[in-house]
């Protein structure tokens, strides 16, 4: 029944695969232009806007996901696969085109951030239904030997998703004008909205394409013979035997391979920024690289895990991560640290510059200190604070911003280090739709296999960077102290996975 | 290894309200330490979150002392 010709396969992975690459792109959006959409629509003094903004990053990936794996998992198991992955494709590229819309805090008020919050707890919500759809519909038309190599192709998605996401936004930064700077200016101004508007193009494209593809033939057999589950949340959670399942799920794969990809994606990315204060383009520039050397081991890893099984795989992943995490992060740490090496002090710069602001002859005053290392490294301070012009009130704190160009041997170690931690992805990642698939029957495979997959990977996962940047706060003395949340979780799935998790791949998914 | 999925059981049973325990201590402490509506919103969003997580966990860590985990279904009929 499942034994779509190799041309049919490979439409329903292009239709699967392009849908699901789009949603993550806008989703991803939102994410990396955080701080220019802050500045448009949260304006952090008024409080409200402030709160909203803090509710708009924590709901949209955290708590919306999982309830969007539960409506729409639901869907998918009563009226069809093709029609529910078609219903979250279009909400959330018809959310992604309206946040690009939506005027500024400034012309609107407070409607601004109210707009933009309910659009992005819509991306939350279809995306939490996407995922469960497409690697069922592609699972459920690949034959037994192939389905870990062809949902793997669905696992390559989110990837790319954020590889398109930051070239998109690069590109866009400079191309407003031919000076640089001033193309960066039109781009915080208007030219972020560039990236969400151009969103509707492709999800065009991608409905046309999925219009055209049939259900799937799992789905219809069991339709066609009136087996289709009358209530598939009641079926999934409220049978032991399923929810048994469920939870070996969350607790036994994708709660570790959750925090495994977020730490070797976001956090990696995270840390090069602001720990190591490596610039803007250069940390992106270094993942995008990263990304693209790794991103074909999803597709090994699940073509592999055809012949070896998926247990193996995902628990070798993590196992991985669980070891080499604190040094790979520590040589990342030690290529940006400028202690380690020897300053070339005649070419110090210095240069200080005063803009008088405001009707007051206050001058704000920016000096930048750039200091040249032996290795290529160039490290910039850029110190800003306020001189008043009467003597009644002082700058107590200055703005201090750190900023280091790495050299050209920094930068390719860095690539390989983040495309080492991105290969721990493709190992926990790349099998796991195949495993979650066969784990749970096709009357109510939708539901049950996106409710873990959105717990482990939107709570546990999307919760790495915050928690871990957290520790770091509260336990200010080691700069590599977040990594206890993804080593924990990690290696507690690790041991829950290799202890409970069966190695057996289920041949017939049929039933 | 079927003895061991029993007894990691109570580890599991009794990892939960651990966890919750450790998690709420901390935000009481982090909220006092700044009471701000960020610093509210960031810990209830994680109590929230991961409170009816570690229920799960406990009902996990209960199936496998009661043997559930013993023998896995060998195909979807069986569930």
């Amino acid at each position: 029944m499942n034994q779509t010709s190799p041309q049919g396969i490979r439409k329903v992975i292009l239709a699967s695969s392009a849908g699901t690459l789009i949603e993550w792109y806008d989703f991803y959006i939102f994410g990396s232009l955080a701080t220019v959409i802050a500045s448009q629509f949260f304006p952090k003094t008024n409080p409200t806007a402030a709160l909203l903004s803090t509710l708009a990053t924590f709901a949209a990936g955290f708590i919306v996901r999982p309830f969007g794996a539960l409506v729409f998992g639901r869907l998918g198991d009563l009226i069809g696969r093709k029609y529910t992955f078609l219903l979250t494709l279009i909400i959330m590229g018809g959310s992604t085109f309206a946040i690009g819309l939506v005027p500024g805090y400034n012309k609107i008020g407070f409607a601004a951030p109210l707009i933009v919050l309910l659009l992005r707890l819509l991306q939350g919500l279809a995306l939490g239904g996407e995922y469960g759809g497409a690697a069922t519909y592609v699972a459920e038309h690949s034959p037994a030997h192939k389905r870990g190599f062809y949902t793997s192709w669905i696992q390559t998605t989110a990837t790319l998703g954020l590889f398109l996401s930051l070239g998109v936004i690069l590109v866009t930064r400079h191309s407003l004008d031919a000076d640089p700077s001033a193309s960066i200016l039109k781009f915080n101004d208007w030219g972020w909205r560039i990236p969400f508007l151009v969103s509707i193009l492709l999800v065009a494209v991608s409905v046309y394409i999925r219009l055209r593809m049939k259900e799937s033939p799992l789905f219809t057999k069991i339709k066609s013979e009136g087996t289709v589950s009358k209530n598939p949340l009641k079926e999934s959670f409220g049978h032991k035997v399923n929810l048994k399942m469920v939870l070996l799920a969350l607790f036994g794969a994708t709660m570790g391979q959750g925090v495994v990809w977020y730490t070797g994606q976001f956090y990696a990315q995270s840390f090069i920024e602001n720990t190591c204060h490596v610039d803007f383009e250069q940390s992106r520039t270094i993942l995008i690289w990263a990304i693209l050397f790794a991103t074909p081991f999803f597709v090994v890893f699940g073509g592999w895990s055809d012949r070896v099984g998926r247990k193996w795989i995902m628990m070798a992943g993590m196992l991985l991560a669980v070891v080499t995490y604190r040094p790979l992060f520590g040589r990342l740490l030690a290529i940006s640290d400028e202690k380690t090496k020897t300053e070339l002090s005649d070419k110090k710069e210095i240069k200080t510059t005063r803009k008088i602001i405001g009707e007051n002859p206050d001058t704000l005053r920016t000096t930048a200190v750039k200091q040249f290392y032996d290795d290529g490294l160039i490290m910039i301070n850029t110190t800003t604070d306020t001189l008043y012009a009467g003597h009644t009130k002082s700058t107590i704190k200055p703005d201090v911003k750190v900023s280091k160009n790495i050299s050209s041997g920094g930068y390719w170690q860095m690539v390989l280090i983040v495309f080492v931690m991105i290969i721990y992805v493709t190992m926990v990642y790349g099998p796991i739709a195949a495993f979650l698939v066969e784990l749970f029957p096709t009357r109510i495979r939708y539901t049950s296999m996106s409710l873990p997959y959105h717990i482990g990977n939107g709570v546990f996962g999307g919760l790495t960077p915050f928690i871990a940047t957290l520790l770091t706060t509260i336990y200010t003395g080691d700069k590599l102290v977040g990594l206890y949340y993804p080593l924990l979780i990690a290696g507690l799935c690790l041991i829950i996975g290799a202890i409970y998790v069966n190695n057996k791949i289920d041949p017939n998914v049929n039933d | 290894m079927n003895t061991i999925k029993k007894l990691a059981g109570i580890i599991w049973i009794v990892a939960g309200p651990l966890a919750i325990f450790y998690l709420v201590r901390t935000a009481a402490h982090e909220i006092a330490k700044k009471p701000v509506i960020d610093t509210k919103i960031q810990w209830g969003v994680f109590i929230g979150v991961f409170l009816p997580i570690a229920v799960g966990f406990v009902i996990f860590g209960y199936y496998a002392l009661k043997g559930e985990y013993t023998i896995l279904p060998g195909n979807s009929k069986e569930i």
